[in-house]
């Protein structure tokens, strides 16, 4: 089954002529991904790889029947793309990393009161094995199964998901969450939809320091059905530092990992000290 | 990006927010020239861009431009948390009689910007939310919409303050408010806000700009384009892509009995120049013993990195470990062997190798 994406989801790619959209639309379809549509302002009428590029989103939905749109529109743009996005589909995928954390605020606030789903930003998307990837993660590290992954780290999800492939488990989905401070979908309304999936048995949270997401995780994990694994990234990580990502940030002496690793723990997920001892601790949750 | 606070006031005056009258000094001699300007007792106040300065002795009172010549000597000899002092801001003293604190900031969980105000002022706004959370008033505002008067008014009027202070505080509240957006702030605080005899003043300013902000806000530079890297103690250098595939590389070395030198992030779809340069860059910290190159590519080609570390290999005299997986991985990894670098598959064998490498190298 999978949760977010599969092979009927219809996927518009809003900025699709530049150099990452072109490239990673090759990519996508490559992977089986049904591409529909592209838009470019001001390129109406062009094809790139096949797909046909609009001006708007809304002439792209229009003809093409999209209900997903993949962004990777440069961040000085991206508001106004992903506000336009979600004037027309429920569903938005923000690949864009660096867009101003004041403009992702609003974007969240609009997309939770159309009640759309607004992935990332800064998000490597989403992928459900041998169905469909909507995003930038590389096909060949994942395999079909039923363990679901969540991630803020792109990177980390692959690392974590071709050790689970390796040992055996494939996957059900891996959804990236994003990099950022403020993101518009949670580890909340993930594990939520990975808890209903038939498909899914376990569940891999993926967290790193900064904020209080993966404590807000723990308090749902406690209620959950399903069994799940954690790794938490940075505990070498200084006080003060951003490492990389906007939001993995230790202030103050919250978001600590340890902090993080307590409440997993706390709420009965089995936390693995380096990535690739997630398969052990998945063999015996399962 | 952290703001200087004689920057933040002067920004903060640009938005009728009252800051006392002050002047830059980097010498002692123009110390004592500020003073002597201002005219009566003065406030000289480190600028550096770390907290605890009062407590580290980074802000010093002088009664005559004499003093403030003397007390400069000493404030430009201090270390606060390592960071030299460069920059006095000599300021006209205030005679405070009550201290108030205002603050914005990003509360990530709710999405939205928050807003803090307390009566407790001129101490740490966390020690008082722990320790009498009544006195703080903290509100949500929303994002994309206008924060009019009357909602400051609301806010002020739950203070215990007198009413004839109301419209005052409020109106400079919504000026910090339209400050914090239109320069996409991530803080903007006054702590200590100082009533004096002659009212308002904001005795301190810290104000952190967005960096991802910066394509706009062009008043603020940006400190070039340099590679995400963090400094460490340790002793084995780590080169990664992706943020938390190099924070947990970091961790990984230290589970295994290693210490890692620093924080690396070549980033997604990193080119052969980029990989050449950070290679350099991390075999020229002086703890570093041995180098660690995690690459799991996606959109980061291992031909690439490959080219970028034989670009670079040559000026390195501590043993470099090299893992590649992804896209183009055999490509890669040819290209390291044919110039007799080994290649390890296994992220955890490949840290073991790198500790070890690390440990024998003096």
């Amino acid at each position: 089954m999978a949760i977010y994406v599969n092979r009927e989801t219809r996927v518009l790619v809003q900025g699709i002529t530049g150099n990452q959209g072109r490239f990673h639309t090759e990519l996508m379809q490559n992977y089986g991904t049904n591409i529909v549509a592209g838009v470019t302002p001001g390129r109406a009428g062009q094809e790139v790889l096949g797909v046909p590029v609009y001006d708007t989103v809304a002439r792209a939905v229009a003809e093409s029947g999209a209900d997903t749109s993949v962004i990777f529109v440069p961040a000085p743009f991206a508001r106004d793309a992903v506000l336009e996005a979600l004037e027309h589909l429920s569903q938005v995928v923000v690949v864009t990393e660096g867009i101003p954390v004041k403009d992702t605020m609003e974007l969240a606030a609009v997309a939770a009161g159309r009640g759309s789903r607004l992935l990332g930003p800064n998000t490597a998307g989403v992928i459900s094995p041998g169905l469909a990837k909507v995003g930038i993660m590389p096909g060949r590290v994942f395999t079909p199964g039923k363990v679901g992954v969540i991630s803020r780290s792109g990177t980390l999800a692959y690392e974590i998901s071709l050790a689970l492939t390796e040992a055996g488990y494939g996957q059900s989905s891996l959804v990236g969450i994003g990099g950022d401070r403020v993101i518009g979908t949670s580890f909340i309304d993930v594990l939520k939809e990975f808890e209903e999936d038939p498909e899914t048995e376990a569940i891999v949270i993926i967290g790193e320091i900064g904020g209080q997401a993966e404590e807000e995780a723990a308090e749902y994990i406690k209620d959950m059905t399903k069994p799940v694994a954690g790794y938490i990234a940075g505990r070498t990580a200084p006080e003060g530092k951003r490492m990389g990502h906007a939001g993995a940030i230790i202030s103050g002496g919250t978001g600590t990992a340890e902090s993080k690793i307590k409440a997993l723990e706390g709420a009965g997920a089995g936390v693995a000290r380096i990535p690739t001892a997630i398969p052990e601790i998945i063999a015996e949750l399962i | 990006m952290k703001i200087y606070e004689h920057m933040a006031k002067e920004i903060f005056a640009r938005y009728n927010i009252p800051v006392p009258q002050g002047e830059i000094a980097t010498s002692p001699e123009e110390a004592r020239q500020a003073a002597s300007k201002l005219g009566g007792p003065v406030t000289l106040k480190a600028q550096v861009l770390v907290g605890g300065r009062g407590k580290a002795g980074g802000i010093k009172f002088a009664d005559d431009p004499e003093e403030a010549c003397q007390l400069a000597e000493e404030l430009f000899a201090l270390k606060i948390k390592d960071l030299p002092v460069k920059t006095l801001l000599v300021e006209e003293k205030l005679a405070i009689e009550e201290e108030l604190y205002l603050g914005l900031t990003i509360d990530r969980s709710a999405k939205k910007p928050v807003l803090m105000l307390s009566t407790e002022g001129g101490v740490d706004i966390e020690e008082v939310a722990a320790e009498t959370p009544d006195k703080i008033i903290s509100s949500h505002l929303e994002p994309g919409q206008k924060f009019e008067l009357y909602q400051a008014r609301e806010l002020i009027s739950r203070l215990d303050i007198p009413s004839s202070l109301l419209n005052k505080l409020s109106q400079l509240l919504s000026n910090l408010y339209r400050l914090y957006q239109e320069k996409d702030a991530q803080i903007a605080e006054i702590n200590p806000l100082a009533l004096t005899t002659e009212g308002l003043c904001a005795a301190d300013a810290k104000l952190v700009i967005d960096e991802d902000a910066l394509f706009r806000q062009k008043e603020f530079k940006a400190e070039g384009d340099e590679l995400p890297y963090v400094e460490l103690e340790g002793t084995v250098g780590c080169i990664v892509n992706g943020a938390g595939l190099a924070m947990s590389t970091m961790d990984t070395l230290l589970h295994l009995g290693g210490e890692p030198a620093n924080f690396l992030d070549i980033g997604g779809g990193a080119s052969a120049e980029v990989m050449a340069r950070a290679l350099s860059k991390v075999s020229g910290h002086p703890g570093v013993r041995s180098i660690f190159i995690n690459i799991l590519g996606g959109i980061t080609r291992c031909d690439e990195v490959a080219r970028g570390i034989l670009q670079s290999i040559e000026e390195v005299e501590v043993p470099v470990v090299v893992r590649l997986r992804g896209t183009n991985e055999e490509e890669g990894s040819k290209l390291l062997r044919e110039n007799n670098l080994e290649v390890e598959k296994s992220m955890t064998a490949a840290t073991e190798k790198a500790i070890a490498a690390a440990k024998e190298w003096e």
